[in-house]
Formats: C-alpha cells, structure tokens, sequence
C-alpha cells in the first residue's frame, strides 16, 4: 500500500541537516529537539502506517513562544514544518517528510483555565481528549467530540481534522465545540481569535482554521466548550436482517422528532469480530445491528427508549435488549468503540471515511460489497447511521503487494461511490495524503483553487505540512517551488 | 433618486453582474430583502443587487435532518415548510427588521447565514454558522464556487462555507444554503424569576446552564424593557425578569421545571408561563420588540457569559444604560443615549478589559460614518482579514467599507 506519491524532498535541505539542528537547538534548547536517528524514528508515521519517512528533526516546544521561535527559525530557514500532535491520523495527516521538521507539541497539555459558569475550558492542544473531559468530570461536565482514539489523540489533532465521534449527532463536531485558539503562524506570529464569548467577531477565520489539517499554522491553546452531562444515559441494541430495515428505523426514528445522542450501525462481520473481542453481547445471527443511546433522567429514558421500540416494530427487528445495568452499557460501547483495534486483530484492514445521505446506505453497502469482491478482499463496515459517516474497513494481507494495492483501489472505488450518492470523501478522518488524488472528484479546480489561495492567505511560503490535502499538480507557483 | 436593483435569478446571472462589476471596478451593494442594510457603515455603492429573486427549495429530507434553499427565500418561508414536517431551524435567527423600520417575517436565509445573527436557542444548540453545511456562492472573481455539501459530517477540504458566514456579503455571496434542521420539541415551557439585581439574575442563568435539563433560551432583562414586553405574563409588573426556556416532551418538562424550582428556591418564587405564553414571548424577543420605538443607538455585545454584568455595570459607569441579557449573559443588547460616538469609547474601553466585541446595530448614518461599527480586529488578525478579503474579492467590489472601513 505504497501508492501515494509523495514529493521528492529536497536535497539542499536536507544537505543542510546540522546546521538547521543547530539553529533549531539555539532558538529553543537542544533538550526540545530530537536529531538521532533512534529518537526521530519514533516519529516517521502517524496511524496510517504504510508511509514512513524519516524526518529531519523533531522538536517538542514547552510554550506558544518556543513554536513561535521554532517557526519564524523554519519560516526564515525555508524549512517545511509538520505539524503533530500525538499521531493517531489514519489519513497519513501527521506523515513527515525528508527535509521536513516535526513540530510536536505533546508537552503542551496543561488545563488553563476552567470556567463552570460560562462553560468553556482554556487548555493547552497537546492535551489529550479524554483529559479534558476528566478535568471537568468531578463537577459533571465533559467535552463533547469523542472520536474513537480519544484516549491517545490531542485536541491539537482535532482542531486540525475537525474531529467527529459516535456522539456529534447530538453535540456537533469540533468546530461546534472551539471557542477560542491561540495560533503561531508559520512566521512566528501569535494571534489570538475568539474566548470565552460565544461567538468571535470579524471575519470567522476559526471555522477555516479547524479543519485545516495543520497547513495553516500551529494552534497552541483552545477555549473549548464544556457541557453538563446528562442525568444518565443507555444504550439499546436491534439487530436486523437487512441493511435497508435498520436503515428505515434510523429514519423513523428521526422523523419522529427523536435525536438520539447515537446511532451506531454495524454490519455482520463488524459485528462477529467486536463481538469475539469484548463480549458486549451483540446479537451473532443478525444482518444488521444498531447501538442507539438515549439520555436522560430515568423516565425519560424509560419513555424514550419505549417509543423507539414502538418505532422499530414495524421493521420487524430479530432482536432487541435494553441495557440493564451501567457495566453491561459499558461493554456495548466498549466492543464499538474497540471495533478498529478488534478488526486489527484478525487482518491488516484500510479504514475508509466516507459520509453518504442515510436514505441510500442499503444501496452503498451493496456496492461496496461488490467492490470488494472484485477485488476478492473482504470487508466490514461501521456506520455513525444518525449522521450518515461510514467507515469500511477493507481487510487485506500487508504481506502481499497486491492484495495491499488492491485495497487501495477498492478503497478509491468506495469514496468515489460515496461522492456519487450525494455524501463526501472524508466525514471525519481527513484528507491528509490518503485522499489527496481524489479531491477531483468532489471539487473543480476552481474550488480547489479557492481552497488553496486561503492556505497562501496563512502560510504564504506553503511551508505548513505541504505535502496534504490536495494533488501535487495544479497548485500555485510558490507551492511547487516550496 | 431611488435606484433600482439587479435582481438575478440564476447563479450565472450574478456571476455575470460580478464579472462585469469587476472589470469595471464598480462597488457593489449587494444584499437579500434588505432587512438588515441599516447595520453596519454605509455602503457607497455603483449598483446594487437584490438576492430575493433566487427562489426556491432545492432539497429537503426530514429524515435526515438536512434542507437546501436558494439564498433569497425567506427564513419565514423555510420555518412554515419545516413547521409542516414538525421541525424547525436549530438557530433561532432574529429578525432585525422592525427594529431597524422595516416589515417583520422579510429577512431572507442567505442573509441568516451571511450575517449569522443567532437568537435566544444559540446558547444550547449553537449559532447559524453551526448548522451550515455547505454552500453554493459566487466570488469577487466572478466565480461560481461549491463547499461542503448535504451531510452532517464532512472535513473534506477547508471549511468555506463556514469561513464565509458572518463576513456581511464582503467575501462571497451564498446563492444556496444546505443547512441542519432539527426537530421541533413537543412543548414548551418559560420559568420566570422577577425582581433581581442583574448580578444574580446572570448568576441564575448560568447556574441552571450547568444543569442537565437542557435550557434553550437563558434571558435576564432589565425592568425598563422588560415593563415594554408585549406578553403580560413576563412584563413583570416593573420588575426585572429573569427568563428561562425548556422544549421537550410535555412528561419531562414537568419533571425539570419542579428541579429547577428546587434548585432556584433561594432567589424567590418560580413562575411557569404556559405554552402560548412561551411561543409569543420567544417570537417576540426573536424581534427585539423592547427596543422598537426609540431610535437611540443600540449595541450587540459578546462576552463570557459570566462577565455580562460586569460589562454593562462598567459601561453605566459612563452613560445610561438599558440592557437585555441573553445567552446566559454571554450577549448583551444594550441600548444607551444618543450621542457623536454612539459611546463607542468607552463601550470598547470596557470590553478590552473583559473581553469580547461589540457591534452597533442601530445608529443614524452619519454615526455608523463615524465609528468602527464592527469591533475593531487586532494587528495580527486585520492582516490575515485583508489578506482573505482580497483573495475572495481581489476588486474590493463586495459590499465596500460595511465591515471595517479600508475593506
């Protein structure tokens, strides 16, 4: 799965490896920078670990300044910078590059400031998801995005790919949840945008700093949103003997006027392997399982839950089971949220994220199941069903180069049925390098175009983890130059 | 001379009249209905261009929670279709109309997202710009363009759609929204506490935030308008009113209005306007009707929700103040005498202690002529701003000097 072509590095740069170690060392402290070969190999990928590249150095700032130091030194330098936070993309978002330097701000993670009257959280991006919920949970609150690698992924990383989680049907994505950031840009330059306000004035520049996959500067502390928990909340399981049953059941449920804080939807091996790992007691001999939680005090779940199960009747459901006790709702969540970990134990897979509208899932599933048949690989598939995000997982053999480059067709093949239906290449995963070379098919070159003049607006050199988001061809002058 | 409008129907139309604007450096105005032109510094423009004749609903699936509709069709025309379906907008959008002399229910979607004016339910579920999915739009090149798209979930490239809500038409013009919905909640109920001091009416609100019970609209509003309301049940009799919302099915707001009873019992007594008394209430603070009849300058503040006592206590320090809380206290519309600056000064003095921004939405024009009608941008971030402006409107054609005088 080596099929992405990343650009030649330059030979200048790298020619130019200690002197730029040097410098890097003289703006920050030689203690924050990693150049053996040891250390740096520690950093060569990110999630999607087919592509390696080692880079020319790493650096791990303690403070805004020491990125900002380390960024005009680059800027000044001509020196490609990479921005990481703790490696967890699957989109390659986080890859190096030979005569590039990674800007890693993991030792950036301290909580700032948390205000429970006006809710929001002042933090360093370097901090963990999960960590920014356990600071606030003694009071009851949390931090809503909850993408599956939210115990190891940095609220840096998120801001970056605009993260997304099982629960963003009801509580948004990130760029719901960002009140404020702080950002060095590429020349050294802090600006501050947003606070503890709800909405920021001027132009919305943060609705296109999130999401920008670190290609526009690195941002070293957020104020996030924190909301109070519900009173309790419960997962219910319905298992289905087809695709377009449960599918009719998350619409039902929908147009009723009911928004469940989740809707998970898995097919059948997803099903068998989840099932096999965390004995979360999914029903073995259904087509189609759906998690649906509710929230709520005890009657209202009770009631909620009852009208859902009213919904469903007609779709004739093979099985249904209400969570009985807070352990159990554990390990149903437990075996979804652990599905790519469980999935990774019996095959290599490549995970796809495209969205599709809901009405056509019964049809893309059928697609994709005869996309990788002809490509004779098998396939799982997990749906976030209440927002129409569908991660196929192609199982393949990486010891076998064309079984490797067959999952890379057959994923190109699902992404671009995903951008026929109406739906889009990446829900929540991003672009990075994996999706790169199909930008075209969702975007004319005057799109792209525009996309790409606001990265010049932020990083007019094109020295910010260049090598992502879009083709390598059709860009402007000073990013093939850079 | 009254001056007639293009009105174009099409996308290619106004990519036409754009084009042709471009080449000959002439500025345009550019807006929806027209609603909300008295917002912001006058526009010396060549032309003007109405959006109201791009009509129509593209796409709308209740199912799944998503609708399209050209930029010219009215919010009230989107909220009646939606209203058949038993969903509505997640935003609120306020209706500035009236306020500023024009008819109410006018506004159009484009303009809700161009300006991204959310009203009292942005405090739980999140502003315009949230719910903006994506958009069809024209550049100041002349350029038809597409971002996003229909679903939820999409980080597909940058976020443009939403870079370009909020910018008042200065960077490109949304010819089609695709935009969240939601479902709209069984009931209603509004909690009135009467008679606190700001102080502790903002305490209220954020501590019952911070509850699990899910309050969509979180309003403290002082005696002077609060005596002008046209629902009697919230008029409060001279009173500040202290005003809460919940929407859910009818068997949980029983259950949450006698927590929050509980919880609030120390600040006097709970009173529980019934569901017509909720919907005309909140209807009529969607049209800020409190401030209907003066034209006395009238200022949008955003803070922390905590602080907005703190701001209109410092800023009475220097003028007479009348202040409508929402959002918790997190947005303040303040009404103060008139005077040369609209007092400006010292209403951006007090915010660059506390944090935030201002926005003036009502003055006479020479007034807007003479001050930042928009908050003022840091060094850093005014670069960066001019640098975006003339990406997406390199002729600086776009609605000139609305926003920030040299742009």
């Amino acid at each position: 799965m080596t099929h992405i072509v990343l650009p030649e590095p330059d030979r200048a740069t790298i020619a130019r490896r200690d002197e730029i170690v040097a410098g890097l060392a003289a703006a920050i402290g030689a203690d924050r920078v990693i150049a053996d070969i040891d250390g740096r190999r520690a950093y060569e990928t990110d999630a999607l670990t087919a592509y390696r590249r080692m880079p020319l150095a790493v650096v791990l700032p303690r403070s805004t300044e020491e990125v900002a130091s380390v960024l005009r030194f680059c800027s000044r330098q001509g020196v490609k910078v990479i921005p990481r936070g703790a490696g967890t993309s699957l989109a390659g978002g986080a890859l190096p590059a030979e005569d590039a330097v990674v800007v890693c701000i993991t030792k950036l993670n301290r909580v700032l400031e948390i205000d429970y009257e006006s809710r929001f959280a002042r933090v360093e991006t370097g901090i963990t998801n999960l960590a920014i919920s356990a600071a606030v949970a003694e009071r009851g609150f949390f931090y809503a995005p909850d993408p599956s690698s939210q115990l190891a992924c940095t609220l840096a990383g998120n801001i970056g790919m605009n993260s997304g989680g099982a629960h963003c049907l009801k509580y948004g994505v990130t760029t719901n949840n960002i009140l404020g950031v702080k950002m060095v840009l590429m020349d050294g330059e802090i600006i501050e945008l947003g606070g503890g306000h709800l909405d920021a004035s001027g132009y919305d520049l943060m609705a296109l700093i999130v999401g920008s996959e670190g290609q526009f500067g690195i941002v070293t502390e957020a104020t996030v949103r924190i909301l109070r928990s519900a009173e309790g909340a419960r997962p219910m399981l319905m298992g289905f003997s087809s695709a377009e049953a449960a599918g009719g059941v998350v619409a039902a449920i929908i147009s009723a006027g009911i928004i469940p804080v989740a809707i998970e939807y898995m097919d059948k091996p997803a099903i068998h392997v989840c099932e096999a790992f965390s004995k979360a007691g999914y029903p073995m001999d259904v087509e189609a399982l759906l998690i649906i939680e509710v929230e709520g005090s005890e009657t209202e779940i009770a009631d909620l839950l009852a009208r859902i199960v009213a919904i469903a009747q007609p779709f004739k459901p093979q099985s249904m089971k209400v969570s009985q006790s807070a352990a159990e709702s554990a390990r149903i969540w437990k075996g979804r949220k652990s599905a790519f970990g469980a999935i990774g134990r019996i095959s290599e897979y490549y995970c796809m994220d495209g969205t599709i509208p809901l009405g056509r899932l019964p049809e893309v599933l059928a697609r994709i199941t005869e996309i990788c048949a002809q490509q004779h690989l098998r396939v799982a598939n997990i749906f976030h069903a209440g927002d129409g995000n569908l991660h196929p997982l192609i199982l393949y053999d990486a010891n076998d180069p064309e079984q490797s480059s067959k999952a890379e067709i057959a994923g190109a093949e699902i992404l671009k049925l995903c951008v026929e239906v109406g739906g889009c290449l990446t829900g929540e995963h991003g672009v990075g390098i994996e999706k790169r070379d199909l930008m075209r098919v969702q975007f004319t070159d005057k799109d792209l175009a525009l996309q790409m003049s606001i990265k010049t607006v932020f990083d007019p050199q094109w020295l910010l983890n260049p090598a992502k988001v879009f083709p390598l061809d059709g860009r402007p002058p000073v990013a093939a130059a850079a | 001379m009254a001056v007639i409008p293009l009105r174009p129907a099409a996308d290619w139309e106004l990519a036409n009249i754009i084009s042709d604007a471009a080449a000959r450096a002439v500025p345009l105005e550019i807006y929806g209905a027209g609603t909300k032109r008295g917002v912001g510094r006058p526009v010396q423009a060549g032309a003007e261009v109405s959006l109201k004749g791009m009509l129509g609903t593209m796409l709308y699936e209740p199912n799944e929670l998503v609708m399209s509709v050209r930029t010219g069709t009215t919010v009230a025309e989107v909220e009646a279709l939606l209203a058949q379906r038993g969903q509505m907008l997640p935003f609120e959008p306020i209706d500035l109309g009236p306020l500023l002399g024009r008819d109410a229910g006018q506004g159009t979607i484009g303009a809700a997202f161009a300006t991204n004016l959310s009203g009292a339910r942005r405090v739980y579920s999140g502003a315009a710009r949230d719910h903006l999915l994506g958009v069809r739009a024209v550049t100041g090149h002349g350029e038809m363009i597409k971002s996003g798209g229909r679903v939820m979930k999409n980080v597909t490239g940058y976020d443009v759609a939403r870079g370009i809500a909020g910018s008042w038409g200065t960077l490109a013009i949304i010819t089609e929204a695709t935009f969240k919905v939601v479902p709209r909640a069984e009931a209603t109920a509004t909690m009135v506490v009467f008679g606190l001091p700001d102080e502790i009416g903002i305490e209220v609100l954020c501590k019952v935030m911070g509850t699990p019970y899910e309050i969509t609209g979180a309003m403290h509003i002082h005696q002077g308008p609060a005596s002008r309301l046209w629902q009697s049940q919230v008029r409060g009799g001279g009173k500040s009113a202290t005003v809460m919302r919940l929407e859910a099915p009818e068997k949980s707001i029983a259950y949450r209005v006698d927590r929050i009873r509980q919880l609030l019992k120390a600040y006097g007594e709970l009173t529980v306007v019934d569901t017509a008394g909720s919907l005309a209430f909140w209807q009529e603070i969607r049209m800020l009707t409190v401030f209907h009849g003066s034209k006395n300058p009238l200022w949008r503040i955003s803070t922390s929700p905590r602080l907005g006592h703190a701001v209109v206590s410092a800023i009475a320090r220097y003028m007479a103040v009348e202040a409508v809380y929402d959002w918790s206290g997190g947005l303040i519309w303040l009404e103060v005498p008139a005077s040369a600056d609209a007092g400006a000064t010292d209403i951006r003095r007090v915010i660059a202690l506390h944090g935030g921004h201002a926005t003036l939405i009502r003055a006479d024009a020479n007034v807007r002529n003479a001050v930042e009608v928009f908050h003022p941008l840091d060094p850093g971030v005014e670069r960066l701003s001019r640098r975006l402006k003339a990406t997406f409107d390199p002729a600086g054609i776009f609605n000139p000097g609305r926003m920030y005088a040299t742009m």
